[in-house]
């Protein structure tokens, strides 16, 4: 770096000009061509707001909204954004990995192909699959349970705004310095020792995401245990629901240790504390101990939401009750219990011994257990029933399919000698990859289709939905059997370059299963595009599949105040209840209801948090202060506003009662 | 592990929070609190300062259980945990909470424990601090 | 559903909806809720502690370091305040605020004597060569301790903002609950120092 004098140093910290990706090198020349990229689409969504005038609806609607549903969207668009850079990370890594063998060393250096590496893996998992799930949550549960909102409207705002901050942090780490090179968990010593701004990006952006997804937790318990209907007894309530339940305690359970986790490494990187150093007393294992602890927990924090989908899926499309609910509620609970001890199983080969090794191979195989017997009940739900196989039964399909392979895998990968060949392979590269797209990208996509007509009143186009899956489905195979096959023959991870030539053809194989999965991914955003552009066409009534928990009892799109009366349930699937006997719906003597009003506080907290995570990464001590200072404000300047509610008049929702999407059957412009 | 009732239901109160149970505790409940928390603070500092007991492992083993029993006082007199507020929901976050801290400190202890005896010794120095038996 | 409206709560009809505004407040047990994440918090410290707590790499140990009269006082103060806390809202309980204020205050200036007490005796930890740099013990107990002690400070802020609001507003229902919810924060912190000073410090010594 140039000397510069004291002041510019102490106004601008670490950052300099040579910080952006302006060198004459490879690498760089993809950032900039990437910068074009992103800058151009960039302005031409700011302009086309700007143009349109929209920046007021935006602010007022969006930004601000305490709404639960719009937050709900807000994170399903956020993650599907976040989806398209992962896989621009993943096509690069496989196309990488397919042509760089002998002496071509392909297109990535390695210390790009570290940084690539580490954030797809981080991307995917905080905010592709974390937002997908915390987005279907935060749409589908509260009307599941008959409520008007979560417990906290502000918090999940705020939480919505930290977990933006988390991803402009690691946005902005494409072109104002360099990512993290330490893997997706940062393990140290690497993370440790390892200069410039990449492991600060990391850590800021987990620390204010983090923090967003725990108060998403907290909220989300209290709104289960709180919010309910009358009647809805915790054996009533819909099986998402309860899986919402237990992935929401679990988070409020774990990611306290995430937190905990990185704020002792960059105490180490920024204060010089031995925590997870190699001198001085200070023990790496200890790190890999702790994120464990919270990183298995979050595997299932991650999937039981979607078990949940898949349940309420299957018993609509299969027109029948799910099969053994009891089972699947403690099949549930017991996961989320077992889930805490099977930590371990990600470092069997780092010298824990046998008695420990034993102790949690078998808790690792027990947890299949449940697991297994909701396979069976889902199966079961099926038999017998008059399937209907929609799009949202497609991906389910593809799910009871994919995801049980994957779970044998895992099986496999949890026998401890076994894993003693296995781990850092590319076969637990394939295994994870086998539940998470089967299960949580499978899930959410089943979800999406499911949900969509709920929260838009049109359906999403069935042609491009099916083109999507099999795209998904047959992609997944060829991208990652290849990788379970190279991982037996003893091919480790996160390289970069070969030299055995008779691998290629493996990643060759399995590059184009990246592409078939790119394909996969167009064919869902034209499904999008197409379903919205011919919106009119695809109208359906508030029910479209004939669904049986409360959320389909709503007009679709549902008013912001979800339900005008409050619904009484007697049955498990309450709105399949009400349907048998006879309900109707009240249209009349309609009462005012008091809703909590838009803030942007929020916005401003979340949007300061950025700031001080940035400057934090750059040394930049005087905003960093002021910005945390900042927050602070903000956040106890907001407890001085003691009205936060308005008052929806009776007129507006006996006009909404009467007016709204309340057409009965699928297809509505047919009924 | 329920508190001893007070005149929270007096007529006229106008806290309608719903949940049911839920207390300012009292002034003997506060007082009785303070002097047992007093007495099970006041206890381990006399056996760590005094050396009263010859064993170290004994006397940790006794500030710990005076820990955990002075832990289970300030629950009941000062934070009012009883099995009935909030229909009972936070004694079951509670013990889940505490169950899955358990796990955490006991199995992190074993786990580096064990790592610590089978991986090669870091130094001289902490071969001594650290004497191993193997497995 | 083009009928025309029906009383369908007339009887014989099963019940489907209540026009009842059922209202929750879920604040309290929210709060209890963050408290036990926040134990997550505490239990990673203290595992880190019990890890690394005798690796002394050739620096001072616990019972060299540690000043255990001064810890007894800070101690006693921290579980003063708790009980003055206590008092407070027996006060709120009876609708006496100026009272209830004066407690308040006392708890807090309790509270920032135990804090300035832990400042002086980090300040002459650090200046005696025993700063958190020094070794894997000292790291995790400058860390695990002051986060206890940055728990107290952000009570005594809120202590401080929470008292300005009740003299702005009153005892409303809104403020009541903040203060239930501090009064928690509160003891549950002296709940954790039970953990510190009982593991961290008088099992440190013997370690």
């Amino acid at each position: 770096m140039p000397h510069r004098s004291e002041f510019w140093n102490f106004l601008l910290g670490n950052l300099s000009l040579s910080v952006l990706p302006l060198h004459n090198t490879l690498e760089d020349r993809i950032l900039q061509v990437t910068f074009v990229i992103v800058a151009f689409s960039g302005a031409v969504i700011l302009g086309w707001v700007t143009v349109k005038r929209q920046w007021g609806y935006l602010w007022r609607e969006w930004f601000t909204t305490v709404d639960h549903k719009k937050l709900g969207i807000m994170y399903m668009i956020l993650a599907t954004v976040m989806l398209l850079r992962g896989f621009a990370d993943a096509i690069m890594m496989r196309s990488q990995q397919a042509i760089a063998f002998g002496s071509n060393m392909g297109y990535l250096p390695p210390e790009h192909y570290d940084q690539i590496f580490t954030a797809h893996g981080a991307i995917m998992i905080f905010f592709v699959a974390m937002a997908y799930i915390v987005g279907l949550m935060n749409y589908v549960m509260p009307l599941q349970i008959g409520a008007r909102d979560v417990a906290f409207p502000f918090l999940n705002n705020l939480s919505f705004w930290l977990t933006v901050a988390g991803v402009m942090l690691f946005m902005v780490s494409l072109f104002v310095g360099s990512f993290s090179r330490a893997g997706w968990l940062g393990y140290p010593p690497v993370s440790e020792y390892q200069t410039g701004p990449g492991v600060d990006y990391y850590i800021w952006g987990l620390q204010l995401s983090g923090l967003g997804t725990l108060l998403t937790g907290i909220n989300f318990v209290v709104t289960i245990l709180k919010m309910r209907a009358p009647g809805m007894k915790l054996m009533k309530m819909p099986m998402f629901t309860w899986t919402s339940l237990c992935t929401s305690g679990l988070i409020v359970v774990t990611f306290p240790i995430l937190t905990a986790a990185l704020f002792l490494l960059s105490m180490d990187r920024y204060v010089g504390t031995h925590f997870f150093t190699n001198d001085l007393g200070g023990n790496v294992m200890m790190y890999i101990n702790l994120i464990w602890i919270w990183g298995h927990p979050e595997v299932y924090i991650l999937i039981l939401p979607l078990f949940g989908v898949f349940s309420e899926i299957v018993a609509t499309f299969s027109g029948k009750r799910l099969f053994g609910y009891s089972s699947m509620v403690y099949a549930t609970a017991s996961i989320m219990i077992l889930s805490y001890l099977v930590w371990l199983h990600h470092f069997f080969t780092m010298g824990s011994g046998p008695d420990v090794n034993s102790f949690f191979a078998l808790t690792t195989m027990m947890i299949s257990i449940p697991t297994g017997v909701k396979i069976f009940n889902w199966l079961f739900t099926m038999y017998r029933g008059r399937v209907r196989f929609d799009v949202p039964m497609l991906w389910t399909m593809g799910f009871l399919f994919t995801f049980t392979i994957g779970g044998m895998t895992g099986v496999m990968l949890s026998v401890a000698p076994a894993d003693f060949l296995l781990h850092n392979s590319l076969f637990l590269v394939a295994h994870f990859h086998n539940v998470i797209i089967g299960g949580v990208v499978f899930g959410a996509f089943a979800g999406i289709n499911y949900w969509f007509p709920k929260a838009f009143g049109f359906r999403l186009d069935a042609f491009w939905g099916k083109v999507s899956f099999w795209c998904w489905q047959i992609g997944f195979w060829v991208a990652f059997g290849p990788l379970y096959i190279l991982g037996l023959m003893g091919v480790t991870r996160r390289l970069s370059h070969f030299e055995d030539p008779s691998l290629q053809k493996w990643f060759i194989i399995a590059a184009f299963g990246a592409f078939l999965i790119l394909l996969g991914i167009g064919a869902f955003l034209m499904q999008i595009y197409v379903s919205v552009r011919h919106r009119e066409r695809y109208a359906v009534g508030h029910d479209p599949w004939g669904g049986r928990t409360l959320e389909w009892s709503t007009s679709s799109p549902p008013p912001a105040y979800n339900f005008a009366f409050t619904p009484v349930v007697r049955e498990r699937d309450a709105w399949a209840d009400m349907k048998e006997h006879g309900y109707k719906r009240p249209l009349e003597d309609f009462r005012p209801i008091h809703m909590p009003k838009n803030t942007g506080t929020g916005v401003y907290i979340g949007m300061l948090g950025f700031g001080f995570g940035f400057a934090m990464t750059w040394f930049i001590w005087w905003l960093a202060i002021a910005c945390f200072v900042g927050m602070i404000a903000v956040a106890i300047g907001h407890t001085f506003h003691y009205h936060r509610e308005e008052t929806i008049p009776a007129e507006d929702i006996n006009k909404f009662e009467h007016t709204g999407n309340w057409k009965p059957g699928v297809e509505g412009a047919a009924a | 592990m329920s508190h001893p009732t007070h005149s929270e239901s007096a007529p006229g109160h106008d806290l309608h929070e719903e949940g049911m149970g839920e207390d300012h505790g009292s002034l003997r409940g506060y007082l009785t609190g303070f002097v047992l928390a007093s007495i099970l603070t006041i206890i381990p500092f006399w056996l760590v300062m005094g050396h009263v007991i010859e064993s170290k492992p004994l006397t940790i083993l006794l500030v710990l259980a005076l820990a955990a029993v002075q832990i289970v006082v300030h629950m009941i007199y000062f934070l009012h945990l009883n099995t009935k507020s909030e229909h009972g929901w936070n004694m079951l976050a509670f013990i889940f909470t505490l169950v899955l801290v358990v796990i955490v400190l006991g199995a992190s202890l074993w786990v580096m424990y064990n790592e610590n005896a089978n991986m090669m010794p870091m130094s001289p120095l902490y071969q001594q601090q650290h004497p191993v038996n193997g497995p | 559903m083009n009928t025309t409206a029906v009383d369908i709560n007339a009887p014989g009809q099963p019940v489907f909806y209540t026009r009842e505004e059922v209202h929750h407040n879920g604040t309290l047990l929210g709060f209890w809720i963050y408290l036990m994440s926040d134990l997550f918090i505490f239990a990673s410290l203290f595992a880190c502690n019990a890890v690394l707590g005798t690796n002394y790499a050739g620096g001072p140990t616990g019972s060299e370091v540690f000043d255990l009269p001064g810890l007894a006082v800070n101690t006693a103060l921290l579980l003063v305040s708790s009980v003055t806390f206590g008092f407070a809202m027996l006060e709120m309980a009876r609708k006496r605020k100026r009272a209830m204020l004066i407690w308040l205050g006392i708890s807090g200036l309790l509270a920032a004597a135990f804090v300035g007490l832990e400042i002086h005796e980090f300040a002459t930890m650090i200046a005696e060569g025993a700063g958190p740099q020094r070794s894997a013990f000292l790291s995790s107990f400058f860390t695990l301790v002051g986060t206890h002690g940055l728990h107290v400070t952000v009570g005594i802020l809120w202590l401080t903002v929470l008292m300005v609001q009740i003299g702005r507003v009153g005892l409303t229902e809104a403020n009541i609950r903040r203060l239930r919810c501090l009064s928690m924060f509160w003891h549950f912190l002296d709940l954790v120092w039970v953990g510190v000073f009982s593991y961290v410090y008088l099992v440190g010594v013997l370690r």
